[in-house]
């Protein structure tokens, strides 16, 4: 009974705001989907990426438990060089990478490519950050009992930096979300391209403020579910 | 079961190096516990460090049960270290893992069939007397339990020896001597091997047999624990004893001009000698007076040792011959001042 209700207020709901315009609906319910696409695949592959740079930068530092000064240097160098680069200006910076790989330089999945190349710098410093949080003693420990480079990663290094971890991966996928919109106004795509050529250039503001609409629910939405399973991690067992 | 030759550790700052061991030699016999007592930054950290190879001597060489440590490939290495437990002043346990799975890391690492690493733990739980915090998180326990953890865990890959790095100097008087019991009790039962660091010679008193004391970068002295109580053979060491043992006489002992003609000696006697009347013979046996300014006793770790202040009074031959009887009774003596 309360669910049919719900579906007539929600019709004539929509028809107030929008009026003849029922195709906006429609229009941001795919621009949703795109933006969660993008968001999702890219945070998902610079998430992994990141994750290894960040590690082999970690363990290569002087006195870690794979000292290798030329491969952090290199690896340093290289990270803080994309990290410089304003988004906007990477996006057509790899342009061409981007059409070598997806075979275009248009729409959500060609955007998936500089998307994740602009995160990977970004996440190998947050799992930095985190790795370098740990108590040296937890790894002397670990390296007094025997433990090699690959059991110190996966046996401390990682289960301990867990909860600081998951919290970078809320903040990836908000940083993302970000990217997105930027790279919507140069037609990749989701909510981004949504706000730009019918909110921006067609002065439709229902729609421009139903994207900052959305886009706030689905940032707060990535923080409140990453805190919650960060907390959940810290207090494991408890 | 450890031989130390000729160990240096030089750290290289653009600055300056730091000379942290020179030369350093030691000998540490199986089934012994063996105490190295030292100021902070008197190298002793880096000493046990050098021993499981955390940190790299700059020259020297160290051999473990038969080993040569310091010249083994890195599998090899990892495959000692399996074999030498380590206990830590900040305990290093995982936070991310409860009690039991803490204990199983070792296990892990030596690759110990699953059910037989659950069977071990449980042995240990029992050891170290935390059976009933297995499922526990290392930030719900005490200190003294983290530590007993800590031990737990050390124990794992039932070692031959255990470098404890100041595992008690985080811990209460009341929880060290529980921890130090502890160790005690394991170095017995295991035919165990400890090898510690600390910086609180009651830690030494309470479980050592021998001890070395180090200072700025060298070893100063090895000896018998209770030789080094009763007769310190260098002012570091008489100072990290005094540091425990209340052998100050009061001023007010020495302004008193009363005696015309005595000695003020300190007797120290061992063992046991302790229970023997020597002094009241002493007094039988020569024509002079004594009189006790300061007394105690102790035990260092199953023996008794005190310290007896005396004032003895009599002529000048008497005395001495009354001195060299206490002497040869087994008593140390010390003149602290003739009067």
């Amino acid at each position: 009974m309360f669910e049919i209700i719900a579906a007539i207020d929600l019709n004539s709901w929509i028809i107030s705001l929008f009026g003849d315009k029922t195709w906006i609906p429609e229009k941001i319910l795919i621009a949703t989907w795109e933006t969660l696409y993008m968001v999702g695949i890219s945070t998902f592959l610079s998430y992994i990426l990141g994750l290894v740079l960040g590690i082999i930068l970690v363990i290569t530092t002087k006195n870690h438990v794979a000292e290798n000064k030329s491969i952090n240097l290199v690896l340093g160098a290289i990270v803080n060089a994309t990290r410089s680069i304003p988004f906007i200006i990477f996006l057509i910076l790899v342009i061409p990478l981007t059409r070598w790989i997806v075979g275009t330089s248009i729409g959500t999945i060609a955007s998936i490519v500089p998307l994740t190349l602009a995160a990977i710098p970004f996440v190998a410093r947050l799992t930095e950050t985190s790795l370098k949080e740990i108590d040296w003693g937890l790894i002397e420990a670990a390296l007094a009992m025997g433990a090699s480079t690959w059991e110190i990663i996966t046996k401390v290094l990682l289960p301990e930096a867990k909860p600081s971890l998951i919290l970078g991966v809320a903040i990836t996928t908000i940083n993302l979300i970000g990217y997105s919109a930027m790279a919507g106004i140069v037609g990749g795509g989701g909510l981004g391209t949504l706000a730009y050529y019918y909110g921006y250039q067609r002065y439709e503001d229902s729609i421009m403020f139903i994207t900052v609409i959305v886009l706030i629910i689905m940032v707060q939405a990535f923080q409140m579910i990453g805190d919650s399973l960060a907390h959940r991690a810290t207090n494991q067992g408890r | 079961m450890i031989e130390i030759s000729n160990l240096t550790k030089i750290y290289k700052t653009p600055q300056h190096d730091v000379l942290a061991l020179d030369q350093v030699s030691l000998k540490i016999n199986k089934g012994e516990i063996f105490g190295i007592i030292g100021l902070s930054g008197a190298g002793k950290s880096t000493l046990i460090r050098c021993i499981n190879m955390l940190e790299k001597p700059t020259s020297g060489s160290i051999m473990v049960d038969g080993q040569v440590i310091t010249s083994l490939a890195k599998k090899d290495l990892r495959q000692t270290r399996q074999k030498i437990g380590m206990i830590f002043q900040q305990f290093n346990l995982l936070s991310s893992r409860s009690v039991f799975d803490n204990i199983m890391f070792p296990l892990e690492i030596s690759k110990v069939p699953t059910v037989e690493a659950r069977q071990r733990v449980h042995e240990l739980l029992e050891i170290v007397g935390l059976t009933d915090k297995a499922q526990v998180y290392p930030d719900q326990l005490s200190g003294g339990q983290k530590q007993r953890v800590g031990i737990a865990r050390a124990l794992a890959n039932r070692p031959k020896l255990l470098l404890s790095d100041e595992a008690t100097s985080a811990l209460d008087p009341q929880t060290t001597k529980s921890i130090l019991t502890l160790l005690k009790d394991i170095n017995q039962r295991l035919d165990l091997t400890i090898l510690l660091i600390t910086h609180d010679m009651n830690v030494i008193k309470q479980v050592c047999d021998r001890v070395a004391v180090i200072d700025n970068a060298q070893i100063v002295e090895t000896d018998d624990v209770l030789k080094i109580f009763s007769n310190p053979g260098t002012p570091t060491s008489k100072s990290f004893i005094d540091s425990i043992v209340k052998q100050e006489i009061p001023d007010e002992v020495f302004r008193r001009g009363s005696v015309k003609a005595g000695r003020l000696v300190r007797a120290s006697f061992i063992g046991e000698s302790a229970g023997e009347p020597i002094i009241s013979s002493m007094i039988k046996n020569f024509d002079i007076q004594a009189n006790i300014m300061y007394g105690n006793i102790d035990r260092v770790k199953d023996t008794p040792f005190g310290n007896l202040v005396l004032e003895l009074v009599g002529e000048e031959n008497v005395i001495d011959a009354a001195v060299d009887y206490l002497h040869q009774q087994g008593l140390e003596i010390e003149v602290l001042e003739n009067v």
